[in-house]
């Protein structure tokens, strides 16, 4: 028997989201951790793609260059749009038709639409936004099950869920939480194309409009410098110092959910467990404490530098380096330091 | 006369959890329970069409006997009726065994008394799974429409609804046969002053306890931990990182302090590969 390993490779109009070529890289890592295991049964594992869409054979090759080994790919006009019924009624065809041992699907806005409806149709076991995957022993089972580990109440208790009795065994994870492995044009997968008619009874809810947001895409999730402010800034125009250094710096604004909550800048821009999940290069944490629901979603950053007036916040647990100082003192310091340096070498 | 329900969860206000320094677990005690914010919305939503089409609003919620406090708040906020489903059989319920006993309850209420629109948080603070409402959704094979921030239209008569979500690209306007379920964003709605008569309701109002055999009888082989297809497996506290190097402003000076912080970022490989690209 082969033993499948499936990511549902996340498009919208033709473009591969960058959290299915992250799970890829997950799921052939899983496939190494049973290497003991495949030896023993002589059975083999598979990482396989799941796809669906319209006209999306290059997303399908994409995939395959991040790692898939095979892609079931469903592609009619019927899945221009993303819409929940039909996507979830054609996955859980696939699902019963290949049966998977273990199904990831990304925690982004369309994945989580799908991934709970298609779990309860499968009546299977669903870990939302997990931190870390393992295939590993459990209590009173034989053989390896999908250790899947996640934050819960805020971020204040991290728990390992596992689900033994039902496949798939499925977790979705949040964009950024694992790197992507690098696109290898030359690697070899097949595309099988399946069918899947979408009948008028999975149409009741349709797209009847969609409005592109005017603003320009914030990608917070996949910037290489952020600077963040918090409940510290004091005001909400303390973001303007904020952004002044985000852009000296090539980066983009973020914040803590005490300023959003606050309503001093747009859920878009939040950090953490309830927020986005980063890893740029450089993080800049000013006037944020460091609640562990922040601290769960920037963890993985290069570097962090944290400005802070409290030298106990907890943000400093996982700086790079702190600064215990007033953020209006050290930001136009370091603005003025900043362009001095741009200014010598030019 | 048009029927919307609302299912809310009380939950431990997250925001206010502290861990025990000693033992690194979570303190429990002392934390206060709340209505669910998203919850909150989703009511605050369903009473404003409520009152626009002069309707009727049922909460309901599964959880301990102290939940009811959660339903009385949804009843201050406009509700006319709360039912709290409450029973020991239903401890450890994950996402899947606790959508099944939501689910049921809704056929039951929806059989007795047809629903137009049902309404769930997007998600639970304390969990933030967002599968519940997807879960029922599935269970009662009505459509779903998920992040939804307004609604723009609900046409009883016609049978159908316009209902906005918000994706990572932009905003999609549904438009969905009823019954259907939605799940709601914090923007759906602002959460009300209470009005003194539904004030003055709350502090009188017992909410219906329903148990796992009155007046529905559940699969007990589909709830509490038995039904729940994960277990924890374990769980603890996030790993304890070692404080990082600081420098204090008031004992450096403040140009001192920024010389030092620039010189050890661009010590470092990552920053210094991106102040190669902007300086």
């Amino acid at each position: 028997m082969t033993r499948r390993f499936w990511v549902f490779i996340e498009q919208e109009v033709g473009t591969m989201h960058p959290v299915a070529g992250e799970l890829l890289g997950v799921a052939q890592r899983l496939v190494t951790e049973i290497s003991d295991e495949l030896e023993a049964s002589g059975e083999e594992a598979i990482v396989e793609g799941i796809l669906i869409g319209c006209e999306v054979e290059d997303v399908a090759r994409n995939a395959i260059e991040h790692g898939a080994e095979r892609v079931y790919m469903v592609d009619d006009t019927a899945f221009e749009h993303y819409l929940n019924r039909p996507y979830t009624e054609a996955i859980t065809n696939l699902v019963r038709k290949h049966k998977p041992e273990v199904f990831l699907i990304g925690a982004t806005t369309l994945g989580r639409d799908l991934a709970g409806a298609v779990a309860t149709s499968l009546k299977t076991g669903l870990t939302a936004d997990c931190t870390k995957l393992e295939m590993g022993p459990i209590r009173k089972a034989q053989g390896k099950y999908l250790l899947a580990t996640r934050p819960a109440f805020g971020g204040n208790v991290i728990a390992t869920i596992v689900c033994k009795d039902f496949k798939p065994q499925m977790a979705t994870v949040r964009p950024r939480v694992f790197e992507s492995p690098k696109r290898d044009p030359k690697a070899k997968g097949e595309i099988v194309r399946e069918d899947f008619k979408v009948t008028p009874d999975m149409l009741a809810a349709k797209l009847v409009e969609f409005i592109q947001e005017e603003q320009t895409q914030l990608n917070l999730e996949y910037a290489d410098v952020i600077v963040s402010g918090g409940k510290g800034l004091g005001k909400a125009d303390g973001f303007n110092l904020i952004k002044e250094l985000a852009d000296e710096l090539g980066g983009v604004v973020g914040s803590s959910r005490a300023a959003v909550d606050g309503g001093w800048i747009e859920y878009e821009h939040q950090v953490g467990q309830t927020g986005k999940h980063v890893r740029p290069k450089l993080y800049i944490a000013a006037g944020i404490s460091g609640a562990i629901q922040h601290k769960v979603g920037m963890q993985d950053s290069d570097y962090i530098l944290a400005i802070n007036t409290d030298p106990n916040a907890p943000i400093f647990e996982i700086a790079t380096l702190g600064v215990v100082g007033d953020l209006y003192e050290v930001i136009p310091e370091m603005l003025k330091q900043l362009r001095a340096k741009k200014g010598a070498q030019a | 006369m048009i029927h919307l329900l609302v299912s809310v969860k009380q939950v431990p206000d997250t925001t206010n959890i502290r861990i025990d320094p000693e033992t690194g677990s979570m303190i429990r005690k002392g934390v206060p329970a709340i209505l669910n914010p998203y919850d909150a919305h989703a009511v605050a939503a369903a009473a404003e069409w409520k009152r626009k089409l002069n309707g009727k609003l049922t909460v309901i919620t599964m959880g301990p006997p102290a939940a009811e406090i959660a339903l009385k708040e949804c009843i201050e906020m406009g509700a006319d009726r709360g039912v709290l489903i409450s029973d020991r059989k239903f401890a450890g319920s994950d996402t899947l065994a606790t959508s099944y006993v939501l689910a049921e309850a809704i056929r039951k209420i929806h059989e007795e008394d047809p629903l137009d629109l049902i309404f769930f948080g997007k998600q639970a603070i304390d969990g933030d799974t967002a599968q519940v409402g997807p879960g029922a959704a599935i269970r009662l094979g009505l459509p779903l429409i998920t992040y939804a921030v307004e609604i723009r239209e609900i046409n009883q008569t016609e049978g159908y609804a316009l209902i906005v979500r918000k994706t990572e690209r932009g905003r999609e306007i549904i438009k969905t046969t009823l019954p259907a379920v939605l799940t709601a964003e914090k923007a759906i709605a602002e959460i009300p002053y209470a009005s003194l008569p539904d004030l003055i309701n709350s502090l009188r109002y017992e909410p219906e306890n329903w148990s796992a055999e009155e007046p529905l009888a559940y699969d007990v082989d589909k709830v509490g931990l038995k039904g729940s297809p994960t277990w924890v497996a374990k769980s603890g506290s996030p790993e304890a990182h070692e404080p990082a190097e600081t420098i204090i402003v008031a004992k450096e000076g403040l140009s001192t302090t920024v010389e030092k912080v620039l010189d050890n970022m661009l010590a470092n490989n990552s920053v210094a590969s991106i102040w190669e690209e902007i300086k």
